[in-house]
Parts: C-alpha cells; structure tokens; sequence
C-alpha cells in the first residue's frame, strides 16, 4: 500500500492543443518542502494551480492524504496557496485578511484571536495589524500572504513564486526563513520557482520540468551531481557541453572518445548504449583546476585565456584550447585576471567530474 | 510657444462658451421677474419656483421619475455587472458578438427603439405607461452601465478573487466579500449615471408613457402655455444643477480607488 501524502496520477492538463501538463505521475512525502522547477510556461504553475483547484486536470487524478481530491472545488480543499502577486485584499486590512479564511471553520472569538496572534509572530508581523496591502512593503506583504495562508493550517502549502518580486538580498533573507519557518511548523510545501538556485538551497526534492514533462525528480545534490539529461544539466547551475561518441562498454563504465582529447573510460550511470554519437558530455567550471603549469589530472590541455570575468568569491575564465571547439569555461577562486602570463594557461580535469548524458 | 498657448486657450474658451451658455440662460431667466426670455432682465424674483412647486403634477410627474430612474438604474446596472465581469475576466467564443449586442442601442436612433416597443408592447396586448417606460429606459441604460463598469473591472486583479476561493469562501462568498466592496465605487457610478440618463429621457417616455407623465414629459407639456415658461425655466435650472452634482459625484466614485492597491477606499461595507 501506498503511503505517499500527494499522489499525482496521470495528470495531464490541455489549454486547447497545448499541453501544459502531460501525463505527469509523481509523490509528495508528508513534511516535504518539494519544489517544481523550470523556465517559465514548463506547466510548473498549472500544476500548482490544479493542486489549488483552480485549474481540473484534462484527464488523471490526484489524491491528498489518501482521499482523491480532483474534482474538490479550491475551497473544500485542505490546500491553501501564496500567490505571486501576493493578492493581498486592499479594502481591508493586515488584520481582517488572515482572518478571512477562519470564518467558515467554526472557531469561537477568542480562538480566532489566538490563531491570528500565533500566526503574526510566526511571520514576525506583530503591530502590522491595521495596516492596509498599499502601506506594506513587498517583503511585508509576501508575510502577510503567507500568514493569511498558515492561519488555516492547511495539509499543504503551496507557493507560487513567491519571492520572485523581491529584492536579491530580501529574496536570500527569505529563503532561509522560509526553509526554517516549513521545518518548524512540518506543513508539506509545494514551492513553484524558475530559478534553480532557490529550488536548490530550500528543498528536499526537486522535480524540474520542462514542456509539460517531468524530466528529473531528486534531491538538489543528486540533480547537480548527477543529471539526468542534457535539459538539467543545462538548467542546473553552468556546464561544458562537449561533442563525444560511445564505444564499447566496460563493466559500469564505458569507451568515449570526446572531442580531439582522445578515448576515456567513463561511469555510465545513466547505462548508455554503446556506439552511439547521439551523446554528450558535461563538465562543470568548478571541477576543473586552471593554473600556470601542467598538472597530472587525467586530462591537462594547454590553452589560452580569451576573456575573465572577476565576480568577487570566484573568477570565471573563457578559454581556448586546440583539442576542443568550443570555449570553456573554467571557475576558480585562487587566480584572479592579473595572474597568467601572456594568457597561457592549463587547465587540468578528473574524468569522475565527466557525467555522460543522452542528447534527448 | 506662447503664442500657441493663447491659441489653445481661446479654442478652449469658445468651446466652453458654445456648450454652457445656451445652458446658463435658464437660470439666469428663472430668476427673471417677467414672463418672457428677453433681455433687458427686469428685476430679481424667486416667485416662479415658489409657483412650480406648488403644482400637484410636478410632484407626480417628479415621483414617476424617480420610480422609473430607480428601477431603470439598479436592473441595467446588474445586468451590465454580470455581463461586465464576463467581458472582462473570461474569453469566449460569440465575445464581439455579445458586446456588440449589448452596444447597440448606443447606436440606433432613439426614435425607432421607441416605435419599436411601441408596436411591440401595444401588439402584446399591453396599456401604455411606465413600465414600458422602464422596460425601455434599462435596454438604453444598460450599454452606459456596461462602459462605466468594464472599465473599473478591466484591470481588476482577478487572483484576489482566486485567493478567496481558496480560503474557504464559495462564489457568493467570494462576490460579497471581495469583488463586491472593490467593484462598488464602480456600481455606484453606474447607478448614478443610469439613473440620470433616465431621468432626463424624453423620446421613449413621449411614446410610452400613456397618460403617466415623466418630468421631461411634464416639462413638455407645460411648454404650450407661454405663462407657464417660467416655471419651465425655474424647474429646468433645478434639474440642470441636480444632474451635475450627479454627475460630478459619478465620476468620482468612478476614479476612486482605480489607483493599484489603494487603501482610502472611502467606502466601507460589512464587517
């Protein structure tokens, strides 16, 4: 027996001929903090909304904490959501919008009293209560919305990029406070984000989309460690894509001969076939080591520094090498653009960094 | 430059003389002591409004006014509400259409919407009088009603309807205690406006009315006797001032709020 908290079964959802969603079947563990991450119109936010109510699926069904939920209208659900905008209502103010939602669960005054009390210094908004959504900061007001949200103690949370409006230093605040606040309270949250690092640094799992589809769902460490496909490793954090062509298989690992470096033996994880030139593989900037002089790494390349750009923590390097055709780019912390000679330069990598991918 | 500014401003000069003054001549001769709109004016009275108040038909003719403008205003508000929020949120198949549809008294001539109901109402088997009146007058209301609100609606942050919804509240719910109070500075301008048109319709309420006379009708008929023009005068003044307060009140409401997120809404309702 099945003892997932969220089951989305087959869900597709069509908007006339686009599939928004597409056949999509996954689980959501009770406790989780669970992002969906991808560019915009991948169906993360169709999603979010037919978990809210807001949108029924076109065919499949979903189920919440054992009961199927489908065809639920968003105010029988045991869902509630933090909209992007935030929808703060502006006729009334901090105080009356996180009571709104208690009227209809028959609680008595002094009830209704304490919830919105707990709530408030919950989110830190204590003495806001009189205030109207005009006299409120975004970062007040995303609390607000969340506040409004937790005072019904939903089952599920659900966010819909809600730190997408903030500024990068609020956004950082928030996302730790975020994470601490759903480890404490132990509600399940379901978080809409395009931006991987977010998803990355708050959640248990990840599942990242893309046209309608799921394409890996895992921890963050196993999705930028171990990708599944050429769409995350792409979307995940920055890589080097290089052109290669599998030969024979050995074992757990496999023959590929990778641009003009030569033939390696490789983990295939991902089990690929052999002979194959429909692969490819990636390298992140962050394993490689670039320095003044050779190195005994599995591969060295001698190359020539096209362009650095310094970004404070790290500097990024483009660089030119003969044996392959595009630019890469190798990050470090221990050099600077002032420390090569001339441009000339090594760059040194370990073939355990080298993950194989399938180009579909 | 500047002397393109006095160019402007004499245009705009003119155009507000060419509109108002005609207008102006009623109270200014209302105040006349004499029975006939001519200059030089011949000394100050307040004798004609005393007179036209007086009469017992302008009171009934008054009260049928307003029953109609009330009647007229709230039903042609409601439907352009609905239809309003439709228009405005969903996208459907016979959209043009229906607008159009709902539009079209705008255009057609005021005469042939009268004849039309005319032949209809009397075929039907039905007496004249002001239910015909206000049959007519929310079929020519509704359009106005429709601009009035389209406009506050279009615009309107339809999450905060979805966010009721997923705290608990049902559609009604939802339409009482969210899109209502923030839709109202807007239902009330259409109240106004609608109520006003109606007010001052002559062409259906000279066709309709039967024997019940509307104000303008009223206002028609006294018209034939030259010693009664005064009071026309004196009751026209009345209505132009009351119709502008009307109006400058419509638009108001009509702009309150539209500003994003506005917390001085001005209008409390409930809770």
């Amino acid at each position: 027996m099945n003892n997932s908290f969220i089951q989305i079964n087959q869900i597709s959802k069509h908007f006339g001929n686009v599939k928004a969603v597409d056949n999509v079947s996954f689980e959501i563990q009770e406790g989780e903090f669970f992002s969906l991450l991808g560019p915009s119109g991948c169906g993360k936010t169709t999603l979010l909304r037919l978990l809210a109510g807001f949108e029924y699926p076109t065919s499949g069904n979903l189920l919440l904490d054992g009961s199927d939920i489908t065809a639920l209208p968003p105010d029988k659900r045991p869902t509630n959501m933090v909209f992007q905008n935030y929808a703060i209502f502006p006729h009334i103010n901090v105080e009356k919008n996180i009571q709104f939602g208690l009227r209809k669960l028959g609680l008595t005054n002094e009830e209704i009293r304490e919830r919105v009390n707990d709530v408030l210094s919950l989110v830190k908004l204590e003495g806001y209560e009189e205030r109207f959504s005009s006299q409120l900061s975004g970062g007040q007001r995303q609390r607000v919305a969340l506040a409004r949200a937790l005072v019904r103690q939903p089952k599920v949370l659900l966010l819909d990029e809600p730190l997408g409006a903030l500024d990068k230093k609020l956004r950082d605040e928030m996302q730790l406070e975020l994470r601490t606040l759903q480890k404490n309270i132990g509600i399940t949250f379901v978080f809409v984000t395009h931006d991987q690092q977010e998803a990355i640094s708050m959640s248990d799992r990840v599942a990242v989309m893309s046209e309608g589809k799921i394409q890996q769902l895992s921890t963050p460490n196993e999705l930028y460690k171990n990708p599944h496909n050429i769409f995350v490793s792409d979307f995940i954090g920055e890589t080097n894509f290089l052109k290669a062509e599998t030969k024979s298989k050995d074992g757990e690992h496999i023959n590929v001969s990778i641009e003009k470096l030569g033939e390696f033996k490789i983990k295939n994880s991902l089990n690929i076939s052999e002979n194959s030139s429909d692969v490819i593989c990636s390298i992140r900037p962050e394993t490689m080591m670039i320095d003044k002089e050779k190195s005994d790494w599995d591969i060295c390349l001698e190359g020539k520094i096209k362009q650095t750009s310094y970004l404070g923590e790290i500097t990024k390097f483009y660089i030119e090498t003969k044996e392959i055709e595009k630019i890469i780019t190798v990050s470090s912390q221990y050099f600077d653009n002032q420390s090569f000679k001339n441009n000339d330069c090594f760059i040194s990598i370990n073939l355990d960094d080298i993950s194989l991918l399938n180009k579909k | 430059m500047e002397q393109k500014n006095n160019t402007l401003l004499f245009y705009t000069l003119l155009y507000f003389v060419f509109l108002y003054l005609p207008v102006l001549f009623l109270p200014l001769f209302s105040f006349n002591d004499s029975n006939f709109m001519s200059f030089p004016l011949s000394g100050f009275t307040t004798e004609h409004y005393e007179e036209m108040w007086k009469s017992t038909n302008l009171h009934k003719a008054l009260w049928a006014s307003v029953k109609v403008g009330v009647v007229a205003s709230v039903v042609s508000t409601t439907i352009a509400l609905f239809a309003a929020k439709a228009f405005a949120r969903y996208k459907f198949r016979g959209e043009n259409i229906s607008y159009g549809a709902i539009m079209m008294p705008f255009l057609i001539p005021e005469i042939i919407l009268a004849v039309s109901i005319l032949v209809i109402w009397l075929s039907l088997g039905f007496k004249l009088g002001l239910v015909p009146v206000t049959l007519g007058h929310i079929l020519f209301c509704t359009p106005f009603a429709m601009l009035i609100l389209i406009a506050r609606i279009e615009g309107f942050d339809f999450s905060l309807e979805e966010a009721s919804r997923d705290l608990g509240e049902n559609a009604w719910g939802t339409f009482y205690r969210v899109s209502l109070p923030l839709y109202l500075p807007g239902i009330i301008a259409s109240l106004l406006l609608s109520f006003i048109i109606s007010f001052d319709e002559f062409i259906l309420a000279f066709f309709l009315t039967g024997s019940d006379a509307t104000l303008p009708m009223y206002m028609w008929g006294q018209m034939r006797f030259i010693q009664k023009l005064p009071h026309v005068l004196a009751l026209g003044a009345v209505i132009i001032v009351f119709t502008t307060l009307i109006v400058l009140l419509a638009f108001w409401l009509r702009n309150l709020g539209q500003g994003k997120d506005k917390a001085d809404f001005g209008i409390k309702i409930h809770e």
